[in-house]
């Protein structure tokens, strides 16, 4: 008998059943080599087999174990283009995030700007503060104002500091290091400037998202930034990250003693307890070329990892590409519904 | 891809509790479970009951916390911030500002 699924770029697939239990293994082994975790077990994997070989398209999680989504983005989704997965709706913030609360049922919502990073935003930070505002009086779930960090904005051509990229290649490894530092002291500022300004307006919290896109220099400016949000203003921080390890461009940056370069997603998540976040969400990437099913027990066991050691709510991201959900513009129901329910079922996460 | 979540994981904010368990993980850190209990511990319900749009339209009614559907009179935006801020006992960041911009107090 074969099981119809996908491929990491969700294109179809058949399996045999024993080939999908061997895809779980291999996936989770993965992980495991990488990061040093345990893998998931057998009992995790029958459920896991169950699920993808059921013939149905849409999976769900046991009634009582619902959890709760943060999202990011806004509604680029609705008024975005494809870059976004969006369908270039003619919706502004205001109706969207309406939707959002009362078409959708979400359990809570971003705003942000379309050019999604803190660099142009922080040009636009009037406008936001009055959407945030006027949003703030509307609605009654939880709104959280948020934002990529995106240190490579910040780097020539499109910044004012010296490209890392262009330095290291040539052996100025120390230039590199420092350009980094430079910048990423910009995009501190930037970040809490833009986080400060909420306050006033009511958010509910900021979400730093992508965190660590252009590796550990970008991280240590989030964290500075998210213990000055956290401790200094009372706002509740959500970080999201953009890869399962953090790269090592600078390689020598420490936050508490701890050596950033190189964290997978559980040694990621002690460093945002420390600094102060209140929802961690870790990311597994998604690889085009390996199945859903090795995709997904890759993800499920670096959760797995980060939520039994959290001391705070872990909403590990299963958006495009990331949490064993393909690399698409529209991932197909059947396996978006898998992961999903999996990520709680098995991963135990608290939330998406 | 929004949807397919919703559908198989979410608890459905406002049309159920979800919005109220939320909150409580991000004020509080409260882990999913915890959250969750805080919630129905303040609501007088169970757990289970928080996911249960049908229990739940019902109660938000009667508590006047904002439905998901739109009934005149019913509390909404800040009102209904307000008033979830008072039945979950945390301040809610807009309700705050609300008071200090306005001098009301309660």
């Amino acid at each position: 008998m074969k099981i119809m699924t996908r491929m990491g770029d969700s294109s179809n697939v058949e399996l045999t059943k024993d080939e999908l239990r061997t895809e779980f293994i291999t996936g989770s082994e993965e992980a495991a080599k990488k990061a040093k975790i345990p893998v998931l077990t057998e009992n995790e994997i029958d459920y896991l087999v169950d699920m993808f070989a059921a013939p149905t398209r849409i999976w769900g999680v046991q009634r009582g174990n619902e959890v709760v989504m943060t999202k990011d983005g806004c509604v680029n989704a609705l008024n975005s283009s494809r870059m976004s997965s969006g369908v270039v709706a003619p919706v502004n913030r205001e109706v969207g995030v309406r939707l959002f609360e009362s078409m959708l049922g979400f359990d809570s919502m971003e705003i942000s700007h379309n050019d999604y990073s803190v660099k142009p935003q922080r040009f636009l930070k009037a406008l936001e503060m009055l959407h945030v505002e006027l949003l703030m009086e509307t609605t009654i779930f939880p709104l959280l104002y948020g934002f990529m960090p995106n240190l490579g904005l910040y780097y020539r051509p499109d910044g004012s500091f010296e490209n890392p990229s262009d330095l290291m290649p040539i052996g100025k490894i120390d230039e590199a290091r420092k350009t980094q530092e430079e910048a990423g002291k910009a995009c501190l500022d930037d970040c809490i400037e833009m986080s400060d300004c909420m306050v006033e307006m009511g958010a509910d919290g900021i979400d730093f998202d992508t965190v660590a896109s252009t590796g550990d220099a970008e991280f240590y400016s989030v964290l500075k930034a998210c213990d000055h949000v956290a401790n200094d203003t009372g706002l509740p921080v959500e970080i999201g990250m953009s890869a399962e390890m953090v790269l090592g461009f600078h390689g020598q940056l420490e936050y508490n003693g701890k050596r950033l370069a190189g964290m997978w997603p559980h040694q990621q998540l002690q460093v945002c307890e420390e600094a102060g976040c209140a929802i961690f969400g870790p990311v597994s990437n998604t690889n085009t070329r390996k199945t859903v099913p090795w995709n997904l027990a890759k993800a499920l066991t670096f959760v797995k990892a980060c939520t039994e050691i959290a001391k705070i709510p872990v909403h590990p991201n299963v958006g495009m590409g990331v949490g064993g959900v393909p690399m698409f513009e529209t991932p197909a129901v059947d396996v978006v519904t898998r992961c999903s329910a999996a990520m709680i079922e098995i991963g135990h996460a608290d939330g998406l | 891809m929004h949807m397919a979540h919703l559908l198989a994981s979410s608890m459905g904010g406002i049309r159920a509790a979800g919005d109220l368990v939320a909150r409580m993980q991000l004020s509080k850190k409260m882990r999913i479970a915890e959250a969750k209990q805080y919630v129905a511990d303040k609501l007088h319900v169970t757990p289970y009951d928080l996911s249960d749009p049908t229990m739940m339209r019902q109660l938000r009614e009667e508590l006047d916390i904002g439905t998901i559907t739109g009934v005149p009179g019913i509390a909404k935006g800040l009102a209904a911030k307000a008033r979830i801020s008072q039945l979950l006992d945390i301040p809610i960041n807009s309700v705050e500002q609300f008071k200090n911009k306005t001098g009301l107090h309660y």
